[in-house]
């Protein structure tokens, strides 16, 4: 299990990485926590002729809140969120959904950038940022552009970013106070990729119905997505016993999970209709 | 490619290829072979090292990454004579059968009491989860560990 051969440079700014990028190609492939990359190169599903190490360029692992939501350096690292004095104030569905991710020793390495760069369809980051229409900030040799979450995810480990983008930073809108949410997950072991899991939020209007409801799902398709049936059943509506459950039963309907040693698809196409019935009963209790 | 670094307290500067390993610059250039090699793709935690006061995995970074960084492997954690108090922890208990998973589980122990000398068992199992043990079953590790917190307490009451 020993790494592929490749060249290493860890250059100064930005600028610099972009340019090493757009004169490499898809030989090059960029570099952060190197949590994903290294065992995707020890098992040589990819050999780069190049790694673009980010570790220099400044300000990539800054983390701001402020009045318009919070923004996180794609080279924030887990336990710099799980630290963070004012995070779980400002994005609490965020905050919560960090302490699910990976072990001890990935978390203190482990990058934002690079788990929304990987895109594993099981990844809680990807499932967190579909469902608050978070806002991805791609660098690339023209500059910058944004692109929302729903259409940065493509499929299981492709993404929207171009040979020679660099993913800077993820942007999550404002969190209205009051605001109902909820995050459950299934691992058969706490730190491992989930079977499956739910990220949810919705507010409250005078007549204590639900609005906005918003659901994202991890595990249970190609990609993160949002379940838009569960979420119609439940808009405008209230939050009880009859629609929790005709939620979750629209919910099993538009996921397409894959079948793999750790559960069939069935198992999983049920998981997902009992995480959204217990995080529909957390958020309102 | 060069990379300066520190580890366990020695300058060194090492001449590797880029594509080597920490784990396997600190054992086969180094000679630091305290450090072990389980999966080598970052699920078992036997070459956890302790990288500016965090643990993380050596076999998921590279030599060359670590340049300028100040490392600490399970040598460096043993005193010139004796036991650490962390070590006889793991001696009174019995926190060990065949040895392999052993430097990951100190250097892992080591940086979690450093930071958290007052981590309760929840917190010290869910730590020690990614740390395989094929000998054990965990349970006299959480109780080595435990243990050893009094002694961290005290070294952070001193410092």
């Amino acid at each position: 299990m020993k790494f592929p051969a490749f060249d290493y440079a860890a250059p100064d700014s930005l600028d610099e990485a972009v340019a090493l990028l757009a004169a490499h190609g898809e030989d090059a492939m960029v570099l952060a926590g190197g949590q994903s990359l290294m065992p995707i190169l020890a098992f040589r599903m990819a050999a780069p002729s190049l790694l673009v190490d980010l570790k220099k360029v400044p300000a990539l692992d800054r983390i701001d809140i402020g009045a318009e939501g919070v923004t996180l350096g794609a080279r924030s690292r887990w336990c710099d969120i799980e630290r963070h004095a004012g995070l779980a104030a400002a994005h609490p569905l965020l905050a919560e959904a960090t302490r699910h991710i990976a072990h001890y020793q990935i978390r203190n390495r482990g990058t934002v950038g690079g788990s929304l760069a990987l895109a594993d369809p099981a990844a809680e980051l990807p499932g967190v940022a579909v469902a608050c229409d978070a806002l991805l900030t791609l660098a690339g040799p023209g500059g910058e552009r944004h692109v929302a979450a729903a259409e940065f995810f493509l499929g299981p480990m492709t993404t929207a970013i171009a040979p020679d983008e660099i993913l800077t930073a993820v942007h999550f809108p404002a969190w209205p106070e009051n605001r109902r949410w909820a995050f459950q997950e299934f691992a058969r072991r706490k730190g491992d990729f989930a079977l499956a899991g739910v990220a949810l939020h919705y507010d409250l209007d005078a007549q204590g119905r639900a609005r906005d409801m918003r659901i994202g799902v991890i595990g249970a398709s190609d990609r993160p997505h949002r379940l838009h049936a569960a979420e119609a059943t439940m808009n405008g509506s209230a939050v009880d016993a009859a629609t929790i459950a005709a939620a979750a039963a629209a919910a099993s309907t538009e996921v397409s999970p894959m079948e793999d040693h750790h559960a069939p698809a069935d198992y999983r196409r049920a998981l997902v209709a009992t995480l959204v019935e217990r995080a529909l009963q957390e958020a309102a209790s | 490619m060069k990379a300066a670094f520190e580890v366990n307290g020695e300058s060194v500067e090492v001449d590797v290829e880029p594509r080597l390993s920490l784990a396997d610059c600190l054992r086969d250039v180094l000679g630091l072979t305290g450090t072990h090699l389980g999966c080598e793709h970052g699920v078992c935690g036997a070459c956890t090292v302790i990288v500016d006061g965090q643990a993380v995995r050596s076999c998921l970074t590279l030599a060359v990454q670590a340049d300028g960084e100040r490392i600490t492997t399970v040598e460096g954690l043993s005193p010139e004579a004796g036991l650490s108090p962390l070590q006889a922890a793991f001696r009174k208990h019995h926190a060990l059968q065949c040895g392999f998973c052993t430097p990951g589980m100190v250097t892992t122990a080591h940086a979690l009491l450093s930071e958290e000398p007052d981590a309760d068992a929840d917190r010290v199992r869910e730590v020690l989860s990614g740390n395989i043990c094929r000998c054990t079953g965990y349970v006299p590790i959480v109780e080595a560990v435990l243990e050893a917190r009094a002694a961290y307490r005290k070294m952070e009451g001193e410092s």
